[in-house]
C-alpha cells in the first residue's frame, strides 16, 4: 500500500546530476591521488576532523591553489620572502614557513596592503555545479569545514543565472516606483544616509539537496546541503523606504529587479516587504561582496534564495505579480498530479548534522562531539534532537548560539561511539512547532499521485551512516 | 528617590525652554527624510515588466515567419534547429517545445509549451536577457516575433497570427490553470 513511485527528474536535471558526480568523484580522486594512495585508501577527509595538517596533502593542496597571492608580492616583507613557484589556496598568500617562528621576526605590520587573507594552510573552497554554462550555474558552500555559525563571505555559496557584474557604485540606483505616491531614485549615497538595521539570516536556495530525493547521490555535506550559508546583512528596512515614497492603497505585490545581465526579478507579497524586507549593503562588517549583490540586494528573510535579488536596480509595487520566468517556469514546485506549486517562498525548518558527515573516516571508537547547523525560513529554531541508531530514539541537542528569527544555529551532541555500525540523524523544530519531516514523508505528500517532477524545497531529515571501520557516508534511513 | 524628582523635572523644564524644539525632536514630522529624488518619466524608459495583462508592452508587432530569421540569426546556437536545446558545456540552452501531456507522466517535460502559464512572460524574458550572448539586444519587433515564432511551432497561435500589445495577453497556454498556491506547512506533517 504505500509502495511510492520513485520521484523523477526532468531530463535537463538528471543530466546535472550525473555531471556532479562525476565531479565529485575527479575532486575525490585528485585528493587521494596527491596523497600517494590508490582510490580506495582513507578518504582524504579526514582532516575535516582533526586539524593536524597532513604534510603531504597540504603540499598537494597549495600546488593546486590558485595564483591568487602572487600579485601582492611586492608588499611583503623582506623576512618573509615569497618564491615565485610556490602557490598559495585562493584567498591567501603564500609565505615561507620558518622552523621557528620564534627564531625570527615575522612579516611587518600591514605589509598585506591594509586587507588581510586568510592563512595559506586554510583551503577550503566553493565548489561549483557543473552545469553546462558557467555563467548560469551555482557553487556550494563547504559547510564541513565551516567553524561557527556566520558563513566567511568567500565561501557564501553563489547561484547567478547572467554571471557576476561588475558595477561601480557611484553609477549605481535604486528606482522606487509603481503604486507609490512618489516614484524616486536613490544612490548607494542616499540609501546609506537611512537609518539602517543589522541582522543575522540564512539564505538557503530551494534547490539544496535537489540531488537526493531519490536515493542518496553525493558523498559530502557540502554537496547535499552547501546551497546554505549564513551573514550578518547590513542595509534600509524597505519598510523605511516605503514610508519615503509612500504606498497607494492597492499595492499588495513588489517586483524586484537585479542590474545583471539576466535582469532578475521576482515578485515579492508587500506583507512580506513590510515585515523583514532589508535592502542590504553590508555583509559580514563590509560592503557586500559582488558575487552576493554589490553594492546593494534584497534581503527577504527565510525566503527562498532566488527571491533575494542581486545587484537590485528597481521595486515596482503593483496590484498583481508579474508572473515572470522564474516564479513561473522555474522555481514552481511539479507534484505528482501535474499541477505545480506556485510562490512557494519560505523556507521549511531543517538541520543537518556537519561533523561527523559524509566521506570522513572516524579514527576508532571513542568520544565524537556531534555538530551541526539547524534553521528555518519560519521563525527561531526551538529546539534540536539528535539520533544514532536512524530515528528510534531521539536525544536533545545543545544549542550552541543564541537562535535568532530566520538564522542558523550551531548544534551538538556529545557521543561515545562503541565502534558499531551507526546511522546520525538530526531533526529542528522551530518556534511555530513545525517538525522537520523524513524524506518517506515528504515523498508521500507531493509525490504520492505518482510521479513528482519538482526538485525544490526538499528539507528531510538526512542521514549519515557510520560503518564499523568508520567511514562515513549518505544514506537514505 | 521621589525628592530627585523635582530637581529633574526643573532641570528638564530649563533645557525644554531653553532649546527649539526641533533640536530635541530627531525626526521630522512627517517620518520622511526627504532623501533620494523624485524619479523622471525619461529615466523610467529603459525598465519594463509585462504582467499577464499586457501592461507595459511596447508598440511593435511580429509574426512567426519574422520570427524564424530571428529565431535562425540570434537563437539557434544555443536552443537548436528544431528548439530542442542544446545541453552541451558552454551553451545549455533550454528546450523550448514539446512535453503537453507529460506533466503528470513519468518523464515530466517542462517547456514554454507544456509549462509556461502565460505568453507575457516569454516576451518579458525574451526581451530581458535573451540571447545570451547579447542581452537585451533585440528589437521589440524581433522580440514579438521570435515569440510569435515558438508559439507557432508549439501549435499554440497560428502562423499567420501576428503578436502585438493586444493579442498577445490574450494568448492562452496550454499550462494555464498548471499552478496551485503554496500548500505548506503541509498539515500531513501535523499527524
Amino acid at each position: 500500500m504505500s509502495k511510492m513511485a520513485p520521484v523523477q527528474y526532468d531530463e535537463k536535471t538528471r543530466r546535472y546530476i550525473d555531471a556532479m558526480i562525476e565531479a565529485e568523484e575527479q575532486d575525490r580522486a585528485a585528493l587521494r591521488a596527491a596523497e600517494g594512495n590508490s582510490a580506495d585508501a582513507e578518504c582524504p577527509c579526514r582532516e575535516g576532523m582533526f586539524p593536524t595538517r597532513a604534510p603531504s596533502r597540504r603540499r598537494f593542496l597549495v600546488a593546486a591553489g590558485s595564483t591568487v597571492g602572487a600579485g601582492a608580492a611586492g608588499l611583503l616583507g623582506a623576512r618573509a620572502a615569497v618564491a615565485a613557484d610556490r602557490k598559495a589556496p585562493p584567498g591567501a598568500e603564500y609565505f615561507d614557513v620558518p622552523d621557528d617562528p620564534t627564531k625570527q621576526q615575522g612579516r611587518p605590520v600591514a605589509g598585506d596592503g591594509g586587507y588581510g587573507t586568510r592563512s595559506q594552510f586554510e583551503t577550503e573552497v566553493r565548489q561549483r555545479y557543473p552545469t553546462p554554462n558557467e555563467n548560469t550555474s551555482w557553487s556550494l558552500t563547504p559547510l564541513d569545514k565551516m567553524l561557527g555559525n556566520l558563513t566567511a563571505s568567500g565561501l557564501h555559496f553563489e547561484r547567478h543565472h547572467g554571471g557576476i557584474p561588475t558595477i561601480d557604485p557611484a553609477r549605481h540606483q535604486l528606482v522606487v516606483h509603481g503604486l507609490v505616491g512618489t516614484p524616486k531614485t536613490f544612490t548607494m549615497a542616499d540609501l546609506k544616509r537611512f537609518p539602517s538595521v543589522t541582522r543575522k539570516h540564512f539564505i538557503e536556495c530551494s534547490g539544496n539537496g535537489l540531488t537526493e530525493w531519490n536515493k542518496p547521490t553525493l558523498k559530502t555535506v557540502q554537496g547535499t546541503h552547501g546551497l546554505l550559508s549564513t551573514s550578518e546583512w547590513t542595509g534600509v528596512l524597505f519598510a523605511t523606504i516605503a514610508r519615503e515614497v509612500g504606498l497607494k492603497e492597492d499595492g499588495a505585490w513588489v517586483l524586484a529587479e537585479g542590474s545583471d545581465a539576466a535582469v532578475m526579478t521576482r515578485s515579492i507579497p508587500m506583507e512580506k516587504m513590510l515585515r523583514d524586507a532589508i535592502i542590504a549593503y553590508g555583509q559580514n562588517g563590509e560592503a557586500i561582496r559582488p558575487e552576493q549583490g554589490y553594492p546593494v540586494r534584497l534581503v527577504l528573510p527565510g525566503y527562498e534564495g532566488n527571491t533575494h535579488i542581486k545587484w537590485l536596480r528597481r521595486l515596482e509595487v503593483s496590484d498583481k505579480p508579474f508572473m515572470t520566468r522564474e516564479e513561473t517556469s522555474k522555481y514552481t514546485d511539479l507534484l505528482g498530479d501535474g499541477k505545480a506549486r506556485q510562490f512557494s517562498l519560505d523556507m521549511d525548518a531543517k538541520s543537518v548534522i556537519t561533523f561527523p558527515s559524509g566521506d570522513m573516516k572516524l579514527p576508532g571508537p571513542g568520544f565524537y562531539n556531534i555538530g551541526g547547523l539547524a534553521w528555518s525560513g519560519r521563525g527561531r529554531v526551538q529546539s534540536v534532537d539528535v539520533s544514532v541508531d536512524g530515528g528510534t530514539s531521539w536525544y536533545p541537542a545543545r544549542i550552541e548560539s543564541t537562535p535568532e528569527p530566520m538564522c542558523t544555529v550551531r548544534f551538538s551532541f556529545p557521543w561515545m561511539w562503541n565502534g558499531q555500525p551507526a546511522v546520525l540523524q538530526s531533526r529542528c523544530m522551530d518556534d511555530t512547532g513545525y517538525l522537520q519531516p523524513t524524506l518517506k514523508e515528504l515523498v508521500a505528500i507531493r509525490g504520492s499521485n505518482g510521479p513528482f517532477g519538482s526538485i525544490y524545497h526538499l528539507n528531510a531529515i538526512q542521514s549519515w551512516a557510520v560503518a564499523a571501520d568508520g567511514s562515513v557516508s549518505n544514506v537514505h534511513a | 528617590m521621589s525628592t530627585h524628582k523635582p530637581f529633574i523635572t526643573a532641570v528638564c523644564a530649563v533645557v525644554m525652554a531653553a532649546c527649539p524644539i526641533a533640536a530635541i525632536a530627531q525626526m521630522p514630522n512627517d517620518a520622511r527624510f526627504g532623501f533620494g529624488t523624485p524619479a523622471k518619466p525619461e529615466d523610467m524608459a529603459r525598465y519594463f515588466s509585462i504582467p499577464p495583462s499586457g501592461r507595459g508592452l511596447p508598440p511593435g508587432n511580429g509574426t512567426a515567419e519574422q520570427g524564424a530569421k530571428v529565431y535562425a540569426e540570434n537563437c539557434v546556437a544555443c536552443h537548436g534547429e528544431r528548439l530542442e536545446g542544446i545541453p552541451q558545456p558552454g551553451l545549455g540552452g533550454d528546450k523550448l517545445i514539446g512535453g503537453r501531456g507529460t506533466l503528470a507522466t513519468q518523464t515530466p517535460v517542462k517547456t514554454v509549451e507544456s509549462y509556461w502559464p502565460y505568453a507575457t512572460t516569454l516576451f518579458d524574458y525574451v526581451k530581458r536577457a535573451m540571447p545570451f550572448s547579447v542581452p537585451g539586444s533585440l528589437s521589440d519587433n524581433d522580440v514579438y516575433a521570435v515569440v510569435a515564432y515558438v508559439l507557432s511551432e508549439a501549435k499554440i497561435i497560428q502562423p499567420t497570427d501576428v503578436m502585438n500589445a493586444e493579442s498577445l495577453p490574450n494568448v492562452r497556454m496550454p499550462n494555464r490553470d498548471g499552478f496551485v498556491p503554496d500548500a505548506r506547512p503541509e498539515v500531513q506533517l501535523y499527524h
